[in-house]
Order: structure tokens, then sequence, then C-alpha cells
């Protein structure tokens, strides 16, 4: 009993450390608020917001934001509108928290789907090699060789644009920094003496890739997951931006910067908002897939 | 040396066709040319009679064989919308893609290599601190929204620079930094990692200790080494920004290559749509395969394996 006291505490110490480390690595803070911040928002929307994101008013068209009230007396900007409102009257706080949904959604949706993708055609690679690691190699050279948003823009805009499409060819699309580096991270591990010991006792393949490789490849594939998610919402904003991504009137971050290019002369902040909502969330997921890397790396440790 | 760059040359042959198929196979599963060509508000019977004057009622393989033998000929078809040959429309609009293309791409390199040697040398004071955010916020930064804050600031707030258009070479300095900054993180902080490796080798410290000067180590020994691995993702980051050129080009109306596939796109012209991606693939094998020899020809390490 004592011997098990002993190491439950060694754990907890442990524990401690690590999330001592994470708390003074600055750049997975910063990242990791970041992402909480807009997380929770997302997810609160109903309840940090007063206006509905689609309703219009025809009097209430391009209001602007509060700080013009505090700064140059506009009498029009008042709290009611805290962000001001768009060419149609709807309320700009309430467009970009509910587009911050759709950034996520579309971000976590593809990923999962490109990970699932990228992460088994990789092991499988890295795993028997030979003859199956030379068809899955010509299959990430043959993606890599296809201009990425050339391609999702052509098959989303002739399919139709809608949200479910964007993120179904974009999953299909991002697969292939995954496959790469799952392939050679498991080749790096494969010939380690876990990997013999689990053959020796008759573990059969799929055990052996999913208990022994998978788990200790995670780190990296944790570090390529937010380089993809950030990848990802970048692609849906620039496809909705061009006009052949998520239609209006969903209030995705890409679709209202395009909407708002028509005021750049009289309403300027109209296009800044929106970008650097994308622009926080995009900096965020980097910052934090930067402290992951570096939190996880052996010189890390 | 001669075997390796025909096997490379092989293989990105077999690429270009596996490319070719599936963008062929994708576009027609998604379109239907017979609706496009019969235009608007055509009634079924005339999508129908269009479908058999053009063939399309024929199988995807039966039609895909048919068009690649064209390709193979130099025959990329007829755009459905200009009702000429692509090959004439995409030639017209080659020419400025590759001059923002590649503007972009001497900005980048321009921007990335000092500042990532600098940031290298100086690891972890204010320079390299300085670099990083540079980094950071180039990686974050939407190229559309770039563009745009690019176009408040100097075309509408100071009136240095033409809006949009491609036909003065001001109307270039606005999309070419645009694309730029979009290659600069990644080549900036693959020059540092590289820098700072090199600067730690053995090679290194023997140059120093027999008393060469500081300039002559980083410039002839450190950054020849470090500037190795630079060459692939430099040519890998010049078909990206030939491909991701679309997004510049549709913003500031110019007439290159990705603007013309925005147009295609949304008008379903097919032909155009197909030779414009393979026409990018072909241009990134392409790279990819000389980025690869110039390697072998810099490394003798990796002629022999």
């Amino acid at each position: 009993m004592t011997h098990l006291q002993v190491n439950l505490s060694e754990n907890r110490m442990r524990r401690q450390k690590v999330l001592r480390r994470a708390l003074s690595h600055r750049s997975f803070v910063i990242g990791f608020v970041g992402v909480g911040i807009v997380l929770l928002l997302a997810i609160l929307a109903p309840l940090v917001t007063w206006h509905d994101p689609y309703a219009q008013s025809i009097i209430d068209r391009r209001l602007p934001p509060i700080w013009y009230g505090w700064f140059w007396d506009d009498p029009l900007a008042t709290w009611n509108h805290p962000l001001g409102t768009d060419q149609l009257g709807r309320d700009y706080w309430s467009r970009l928290v509910y587009g911050g949904r759709i950034s996520l959604f579309i971000g976590l949706t593809a990923t999962l789907v490109s990970g699932l993708i990228g992460t088994t055609l990789g092991i499988l690679a890295g795993y028997f090699g030979g003859r199956t690691d030379m068809v899955i190699s010509f299959l990430i050279t043959t993606r890599l060789t296809m201009p990425v948003i050339l391609v999702a823009l052509a098959t989303v805009a002739l399919f139709n644009s809608s949200l479910m499409v964007v993120t179904l060819v974009l999953g299909l699309l991002l697969w292939d920094r995954f496959a790469v580096v799952t392939r050679s991270a498991t080749m790096q591990v494969r010939s380690m003496e876990y990997v013999t010991a689990a053959k020796s006792i008759g573990s059969s393949t799929p055990r052996i890739l999913l208990t022994e490789i998978l788990p200790n490849i995670a780190a990296p594939l944790i570090v390529i997951a937010t380089i993809e998610m950030a990848t990802a919402i970048l692609y849906e904003a620039a496809l909705s931006f061009l006009g052949l991504g998520v239609q209006p009137p969903l209030p995705s971050w890409g679709l209202v910067l395009a909407q708002a290019k028509d005021d750049i002369f009289f309403a300027p902040w109209m296009i800044t908002l929106p970008g650097i909502a994308l622009f926080v969330l995009l900096l965020s997921i980097n910052l934090l897939g930067d402290g992951v890397r570096d939190l996880t790396s052996p010189e890390g440790r | 040396m001669l075997a390796y760059v025909l096997k490379r040359l092989g293989l990105g042959i077999l690429v270009m066709l596996a490319v070719s198929t599936i963008v062929f196979t994708l576009t027609n599963v998604a379109a239907d040319p017979a609706r496009t060509i019969a235009g608007e508000g055509a009634t079924a019977a005339d999508v129908e009679a269009a479908r058999i004057a053009y063939g399309f009622d024929r199988p995807i393989p039966v039609r895909y064989a048919e068009w690649l033998a064209n390709v193979a000929q130099g025959d990329l078809g007829t755009s459905y919308r200009q009702r000429r040959p692509v090959a004439d429309v995409v030639a017209e609009r080659l020419p400025v893609t590759l001059a923002l293309g590649l503007a972009a791409f001497a900005l980048a390199l321009a921007l990335s290599l000092p500042l990532g040697l600098l940031a290298g040398l100086r690891e972890n004071t204010w320079v390299d601190r300085l670099a990083l955010v540079f980094a950071l916020v180039g990686q974050a930064m939407p190229t559309f929204w770039f563009a745009l804050l690019g176009m408040v600031i100097f075309v509408v707030k100071l009136g240095w620079l033409p809006a949009s258009g491609s036909d003065t070479w001001r109307h270039f300095v606005l999309p070419s930094v645009v694309l730029a900054y979009y290659a600069t993180p990644t080549l900036m902080r693959l020059t540092r990692a590289g820098v700072i490796e090199v600067m730690k080798s053995d090679y290194i410290r023997t140059a120093r200790a027999k008393g060469l000067r500081p300039g002559k180590v980083v410039l002839k020994h450190a950054m020849r080494n470090a500037i190795l691995p630079l060459v692939s993702v430099a040519a890998v980051q010049l078909g990206f920004m030939l491909g991701g050129s679309i997004v510049v080009e549709t913003i500031f109306a110019m007439r290159g290559l990705g603007y013309l596939a925005w147009e295609s796109i949304t008008f379903s012209d097919l032909p155009v749509i197909q030779a414009v991606v393979l026409l990018i693939a072909g241009i990134y094998v392409l790279l990819t395969l000389g980025a690869d020899i110039l390697n072998a020809w810099l490394d003798p390490r990796l002629r022999m394996g």
C-alpha cells in the first residue's frame, strides 16, 4: 500500500511539473487563452449577443462602432450596437460572434476528416514500408502537386457552395501534412523495443498500430492538427470571400469581409473588424501549436 | 546523375497523369457541361441536344481518354465561354501570373534570407524576437485581408497606387508585396533554423579557429550550407504562390491565370479550369524536379543515395 501511495504522489508531482512548465511558456498561454475566448464566445453566442445576427433593419444601416462616440463624438455610436451595424443594418457584434461558430466548426471538422485520412495512410506507409509505402508516397506527391485553393474553389463551386461541402472538400484535401509526419514518425518508432516486444507476445497488427505506435507519435500529430485547423479556417474564409464558399446570409468572416468590401471608402471599420477576428483566431491557434511543439519536443522536456 | 534525373522525370509524368485523372473526373462529376454549353434558360431538350452533340452522353472514362489523347497532342479543347482554343486563352493570361509570382518570390527571398540570417546569428536577442513576431503575424494574416488593408492605405487614403488592373508595373507593387508576405515566414524560419544549426557545426569552429574573418565564415561557410534545405522549400513556395495567386489576382482584378480560373469557375467553363489546374500542377512538378537536381548538384551525398 505504501508503495502505491509513493507512486501516486510522484505522478501528481510530475503532472504539476508539466502544468507549471506549460503555464510558464508564453506562446502556449497566449494561444490557449485566445482560442479559449473565441471558443467560449462561440459556445455562449446566444448569451453574449442581444441581436439576431440575421435581423435586418433599414434605419440602422452602417452605424459606427462604440469608439466613434468616444473619440469623434459620433451620436450614432451606442452600446446597443457596440461594433456597429453592416450595410443591411445587422448587428456586427452578433454577426462576428456567430461567424466564430462557423470558423471553429469548419476548422474542427475538416481537421478531423483530414487527420483520419492522413494518419491512417501515414501509419500504414511507415509501418509496412516497401510497396505499401511506395503507393502511399505516390498519393502524397500527387496531392501535393494539386494546387489546393484552386481545386477547392472549383470543386466547392461546381458541386454547390454549402457549409457541408466546403468542410468536406477541405477535409479531403488537407491530409498531406498529417500523412507525411505520421509516416516518418512511425518509421522512427517501428523498430523500438516495445514494438518488438508487442510482436513477440503475439499482438495483432491493428493492436500494435493503435496501442503501441499511435500513442507514441501523438505529440507531433497534435502540432499538425493545429496547423491544419488554422489552414482550414483560412481557406474557408478565402473561399467565402471570393463568393464561392459559404453562402449568404451565413455570417462567415470571409463572407462578411466580402460584403464590407464595397464600403471600403466610408466605413473602414467594416473590413477591419472581421479581419481582426480572423487574425486573432489564426494567431492564437498557431501560438498554441508552437507551444505544444516546444513543450513536447525532447529538448524541451 | 542521369539515371536519377530520368527516374524523377518518370515519377513526375506519373503524378501529372494522376492529377489529370482526378481533375477531369472531379470537374465532370461536379458540373454538367451540357447545361453550361446550352446556356441559361435552356430547356431540358436543349440541354439534351447539347449533351449528344458534344458527346457528353458517353461515360467519363471514355471522354477522359479522348481528352488526354488531345492534350498529349497539345490540344486543350475549346473554352465554353469564349468559344476559342483554351491554349490561346491560357497563354494570354500566363505572363501576368508569372510576373506576379516571380516578383513576389524575389521579394520574399530578399526579405527572408537577410532576416533569417540575422535572427539565426543573433539568436534570442531583440532582433530574433522581432523577426519571430514578423513571421507569426505573416502566418496569421489572411492574404485577402492584407490586400484590403493595403488598398485602404495606399489606394484610398494615400492614392499612391492604382486599385485594380495589371497594365503597368505600378499595378504589380501591392499584389506582389501581399503575395510575398504569405511566403516569407516559412522561408525565414527555415533560414534561421539552418543558420543556427550550421553555426554549431565543427567546420565553422575550424574556420573560426584558423582565424577567418567572421563575415567570411558566415557568408562562405555557413550561408552556403544553411541554404541547402531552403532550395526545395523555396521551389514548393513558388509553386504555392502561383497556385495561390488566385486570391490576390481576383481582388486586384489582374488579368492572370488565377483571375481566369475564378471567372471560369463561376461560369463552369470546365476545359479552362482543367487546363489552369494542369498547368499550375505541371509548373510545380518542374519546380520540384529542378530543386531536386539543384540539390543533388550542390550536395554530392544526395547523388550517391
